[in-house]
């Protein structure tokens, strides 16, 4: 992962269109997006502007119908299935609105999935589960099942398994859209603290423009173009 | 092995289905090796025959006797080493219930004829000079019911043979026990000796129920079998002779194609598990489209989901199976409920590992399509269904 100039992400000229029947809908059109490393970038705009497609697409979950996706100097959109899911597997980590946690997996259980798929030995991998955990203030809730925690501390979870890999960006798909105001400051304040003490490149789709401000840079979206970019 | 909590931890999702879900597959491996065990008893006679020995009968059938002056023109015949006879008595001990094999022999043929049963020298001495001596397989002397020792006077009585002259019941003397070399060779029979019973017996004097000879090393058995046939042609008591095995199948066949039956009902049996268990499968997957789609959002690639899933099923049909499987021939070894009708009732070796295989198999089809599901779920869709 290494680009000449400080951008992370580069995307360009991106159209992505799907198709309903013999309907096309056009989610985005010919969109250019710079992200700069250890940036902290909030998407916002109504919705169907496209945010979490675009966030799909920097997270090679989806393929752009035409322009290219550019993550460290590599063009994810060209890559296989499988070099796809492995590159996510070490660059990219998710958050998501609804912390999808595994029900029938303890927070440790849950933070050690993305571990599975490195070569470490399982004390090391609860070793580093415990550490992201320890890292979101969760240390003391290795074993609890998510159902046995509030939402604030199942996002909490999702960010520990989203970190645990050291990835290279984070991508957050509303992470406070389920959570009260005062747990959505909180997810925001840790969200901060990778940004700001860890480096972390944090791309965060938003409704929320109390979120957005927590953010470095925000990139209004409508329909699926780049509207206005906030003052940095 | 690492992934193997994440598939315990999903087939823990729901217990109530999964524990259903095992129970039908482990009743169905269970039916499948209790089958087996009934297809095995029924050609345990085929198994024991010996290569080299064949057997003279009435032509018209089995039931039918031949008279023990044949036995002597049967030795001459080129090709024929030893011969004996046998004759069906069909013994009961006290109760109907105690019902068992029981056949007068030639004391000093029989064990010529049948050397996979074995009998310590004294007894055997013992019996060649008891007349109403007779030999127990260990089976048999080891039944609860019986519990015979060498020494102990046992009135038996015949459903075809009634009572001997003068006599409420044949007592028989206990001389001995028997073993046998073959593993799944039969030592639930009581055998005694011919003199006696012929000279008891009140009708049949001077005839036998058939004769089992062995031939030469070199000689052929249809050509020998061919030449017993021709010597009694035309007479009374014409014969047919055919190999051991040839006989013990037809025996079998009797009953009808306990193969094809076995077939069968395994079939629906297995055809209805598959549609229960790949229904279960399916659901359990489908449920879980969101976590499939996390899965590979953090870089689960679709071949090491749809590995996963199949893995799952496999566990599942896989415990079942083997404990099915298990149970069945356990249950077996402990006791053997029909003794009097299948003396050697159990799970044969070939019937465990057709099961394990089988076991793997029904994993594989039931988690094929679900699999599959699972490896072309695209993501960005699968994690949209939550939002």
């Amino acid at each position: 992962m290494s680009t000449a100039d400080s951008s992370l992400v580069r995307i360009r000229d991106v159209t992505k269109t799907f198709h309903r029947g013999s309907e096309d809908i056009h989610v985005l059109s010919s969109l250019d997006l710079t992200v700069a490393k250890g940036e902290f970038l909030a998407l916002m705009g109504p919705s169907g502007s496209g945010k979490s497609t675009l966030l799909n697409l920097i997270g090679g979950l989806d393929r752009p119908t035409h322009g290219s996706v550019e993550i460290g100097g590599q063009r994810i959109d060209q890559l296989t299935e499988r070099d796809l899911a492995a590159w996510r597997a070490e660059h990219v980590g998710f958050v998501f609105q609804f912390y999808n946690l595994m029900p029938v997996l303890t927070a440790e259980r849950n933070v050690e999935l993305p571990l599975l798929l490195t070569h470490l030995s399982k004390s090391q991998r609860r070793q580093h589960a415990g550490n992201a955990l320890k890292a979101v203030g969760l240390s003391h809730r290795l074993k609890h099942y998510p159902r046995t925690l509030s939402g604030g501390e199942q996002q909490r979870v999702g960010i520990a398994r989203a970190i645990v890999s050291d990835p290279t960006i984070l991508l957050c798909d509303e992470p406070t859209g389920d959570l009260d105001r005062k747990s959505g400051d909180e997810i925001l304040t840790l969200l901060q603290t990778l940004n700001q003490e860890q480096g972390k490149t944090i791309i965060m789709v938003t409704h929320d423009p109390h979120a957005s401000i927590r953010a470095s840079r925000t990139v209004h979206l409508d329909k699926g173009q780049l509207a206005t970019t906030a003052p940095e | 092995m690492k992934y193997l909590g994440l598939i315990w931890s999903n087939l823990k999702r729901k217990k109530l289905r999964t524990v259903l879900t095992l129970l039908s597959i482990f009743v169905a491996f269970l039916l499948f090796g209790f089958l087996f065990a009934i297809k095995d008893a029924f050609g345990a006679g085929v198994k024991m025959a010996d290569a080299d020995r064949l057997i003279v009968r009435h032509k018209v059938s089995f039931i039918q006797p031949l008279p023990v002056s044949y036995g002597a023109r049967i030795g001459q015949v080129p090709g024929v080493q030893d011969v004996t006879h046998l004759t069906w008595f069909g013994g009961i001990y006290q109760d109907p219930k105690n019902f068992f094999a029981s056949m007068p022999v030639d004391q000093d043929q029989f064990f010529v004829l049948y050397p996979e049963y074995t009998l310590p020298p004294d007894q055997l001495y013992h019996w060649k000079k008891t007349r109403n001596g007779a030999i127990v397989g260990r089976s048999l002397a080891d039944r609860k019911t019986l519990n015979w020792k060498v020494g102990d006077i046992v009135p038996i009585t015949s459903p075809i043979w009634g009572q001997p002259a003068n006599q409420p019941a044949w007592n028989f003397e206990i001389c001995g026990i028997f073993d046998t070399t073959k593993k799944s060779a039969d030592t639930s029979t009581l055998y005694f000796r011919y003199d006696y019973f012929d000279e008891a017996r009140t009708r049949g004097k001077g005839e036998v129920g058939w004769y089992t000879i062995r031939i030469a090393k070199n000689a052929a058995p249809e050509a020998v079998a061919k030449k017993i046939d021709e010597q009694f042609a035309n007479s009374p008591y014409e014969t047919k002779t055919e190999t051991e095995a040839a006989m013990m199948t037809g025996f079998a066949q009797q009953m009808g194609d306990i193969g094809a039956i076995l077939i069968a009902v395994l079939s629906a049996v297995f055809f209805t598990i598959l549609l229960v268990a790949g229904n279960t499968m399916s659901q359990s997957v489908r449920e879980r489209t969101e976590e499939i789609g996390v899965l590979k959002a953090i870089g689960f690639s679709g071949t090491l989901v749809l590995l996963l899933v199949l893995a799952e099923s496999c566990v599942i049909a896989l415990l079942a199976g083997l404990a099915g499987l298990g149970v069945a021939w356990m249950l077996l070894a402990i006791k053997n409920p029909v003794a009097q009708w299948f003396p050697v009732l159990q799970v044969p070796d070939e019937a465990m590992m057709l099961g394990a295989v089988l076991a793997l198999g029904l994993g594989i089809a039931t988690g094929v399509l679900p699999a599959c599901y699972a490896l072309r779920l695209r993501t960005a869709a699968a994690l949209r269904r939550n939002g």
